[in-house]
């Protein structure tokens, strides 16, 4: 009795190991194939590696993107825990100057048909080209906020749940990368505009 | 207080039958009478809470130490069973009635997707031991809300005349479908 | 019954999901678009056709008072290796079957049919019972995905069918359109098998 269960384990855990060993390469690049595809998605045209090099802050993570040794810019995945169904996942491309170039949603799983339509162009599209430090107080908020940003019709929190990802994005970046003078929203603003450094750019 | 979030969560809003769809099978079989989906719900809250202890220690102490994660769904599967075999034992000792009344259902809570679900989920939301067991228990007693909930439309509905097509499953599931939009109203209770 | 009948009886007239209604779980949570129909469907058929070869191929070798304990550790395992399979090759579907996958192992019909089939017959016709079970399965759940995916968003496969301006009757990709769906179903197919058999 024991004898058989043990085979029948031993024949199991044999098929299972072997096909464990042939998996776990191709588990890893689907991993960072799917990061590297979102990367390319977002920023302009680069040559380097932007993922050998990962710079992790606050839980989010920061790629260099460059073309020609020259900066192309920053994709930083970064996340939001406020959505309406919990955290989501998004990659956004950040330029040298901070104005965000695109963004692509890595991972959610919002109420379809209402928060999930923050994947259509008609949504996330108004972000690109905004360079969050020219909007009051540097804040990014929806419209019934006080803000700019239109929200998704019923989706309200998801909108703000997008909004508080790429905030945390942003600031994170100006004080990492571009200006360590840079003071985030909730701070007395002082200058408007961000200082124009770009990090380490070998000319 | 997150505890008591996690509870409203998982009785009302995420309630593990009518929005997550685990632990339909029970659902549809057992809620013909609002006494056994009582005691059906009882015995699945004792098995989930059990269960969700013991893969979350087998998960962290034994499974992440070995790098054998991929092992998980084997494990776990294993210890629900084991755990059902011995809470079939206890009940025909101590509650023989209704050891007989819950008849083949009781073996059925192994294949019962939510106690499997649930303890995976747990894993899954990083939740802590004591966050862990709360959640499944909560989560149980949603099941078992939904389950008695079920049961005494049907017992309402079983004097009455239905057509001939719709009698059985698919009435049931109708119903099913109203009170999971019934549930759906919850969902403003927490920010 | 012959080989083919093996095959045949599971898509129609045992369709596990329709007349046998089990593996309810992933059939109410994964049909919000057609395309995760089939990915289920043919996974669970994977894991179906590969227990019941190795059930009905072991029967003899398997005490009784272990069966369950055995059953579990074939199906468990076909389950793990369809889920490293999958992490690998379909991550994007990986991602949208989520823990249904790890759930195939308690999908009632692959007990079903090792105790009722696999458990009492020779290897090739489990091979077929499964084979057909599996494929029953799969265009049950794709018919439902289809018509939830349709109603509530439009497209099918991901193909808009619908223009932008029509709104789309949402309720069916959320989760009282599953029941709805499901339910109305089975009742067309109660009253064409009362029809038929009359």
């Amino acid at each position: 009795m024991v004898l058989s269960l043990l085979l029948i384990s031993l024949v199991m855990s044999a098929i299972l190991g072997f096909v464990y060993n042939a998996t776990k390469g191709p588990i890893a690049q689907a991993g960072k194939a799917k990061e590297l595809n979102a990367m390319k998605e977002v920023l302009p045209d680069f040559d380097n590696d932007p993922a050998a090099d990962p710079k992790e802050i606050d839980g989010m993570v920061f790629y260099k993107a460059t073309k020609a040794d020259q900066l192309v810019g920053y994709a930083a995945k970064t996340f939001t825990e406020k959505g309406y169904a919990g955290r989501f996942d998004l990659m956004v491309g950040f330029l040298p100057d901070g104005t965000i170039n695109n963004v692509v949603i890595l991972e959610q799983k919002e109420t379809p048909g209402l928060g999930s339509n923050m994947t259509q162009p008609k949504f996330k599209d108004q972000f690109n080209s905004l360079n969050i430090s020219t909007l009051k107080d540097k804040k990014l908020l929806v419209k019934k906020d006080g803000g700019t940003v239109d929200a998704i019709s019923a989706a309200t929190i998801s909108s703000r749940a997008f909004c508080d990802g790429l905030q945390k994005a942003y600031d994170a970046y100006m004080i990492n990368f571009i200006d360590p003078g840079f003071k985030p929203a909730d701070a007395t603003s002082g200058s408007t505009k961000p200082a124009k450094e770009s990090e380490g750019g070998k000319q | 207080m997150e505890i008591l979030n996690i509870i409203i969560i998982a009785i009302l809003i995420n309630n593990v039958v009518l929005a997550q769809f685990l632990g339909i099978c029970p659902f549809l079989g057992v809620s013909g009478k609002v006494s056994t989906s009582v005691g059906m719900g009882a015995a699945v809250v004792f098995v989930m809470a059990l269960a969700n202890l013991v893969t979350y220690l087998i998960q962290y102490f034994v499974l992440v130490p070995l790098h054998v994660e991929f092992m998980q769904t084997i494990t776990f599967i294993l210890i629900i069973a084991f755990l059902v075999q011995v809470v079939e034992i206890i009940l025909k000792k101590s509650a023989p009635s209704l050891y007989q009344a819950l008849g083949i259902y009781l073996p059925l809570i192994t294949t019962n997707c939510a106690v499997l679900g649930i303890a995976i989920l747990a894993v899954q939301k990083n939740f802590t031991l004591v966050e862990s067991v709360v959640y499944s228990s909560a989560t149980a007693v949603g099941f078992t809300f939904a389950l008695v909930l079920m049961a005494g439309i049907r017992e309402q509905l079983d004097v009455l005349d239905t057509p001939r097509g719709m009698k059985g499953f698919p009435l049931s599931l109708i119903i099913a479908s109203m009170l999971s939009m019934a549930f759906m109203g919850f969902s403003g209770l927490v920010k | 019954m012959s080989n083919f009948k093996y095959f045949s009886n599971g898509i129609i007239k045992n369709n596990p999901t329709f007349v046998l209604v089990l593996g309810t779980c992933p059939t109410l949570a994964i049909t919000t678009a057609a395309e995760n129909g089939i990915g289920m469907g043919l996974a669970t058929t994977f894991v179906l056709v590969c227990s019941n070869m190795m059930i009905a191929a072991l029967k003899n070798f398997i005490p009784d008072k272990v069966r369950i304990a055995a059953f579990i550790l074939i199906i468990a395992s076909f389950v793990t290796v369809v889920d490293l399979v999958m992490k690998a090759y379909t991550p994007d579907l990986y991602k949208t079957l989520g823990i249904y996958i790890p759930l195939i192992v308690v999908n009632c019909i692959i007990f079903a049919r090792a105790e009722a089939f696999a458990q009492k017959n020779a290897v090739v016709p489990s091979i077929l019972d499964g084979l057909g079970m599996g494929i029953g399965f799969t265009l049950a759940i794709t018919l439902i995905a289809s018509i939830r995916e349709l109603l509530g968003n439009g497209s099918i496969f991901d193909i808009k069918i619908v223009s932008e301006q029509i709104s789309t009757i949402l309720i069916f990709i959320l989760p009282p359109g599953a029941f709805i769906t499901f339910g109305y179903l089975i009742a067309i197919m109660n009253r064409l098998k009362q029809k038929y058999s009359n």
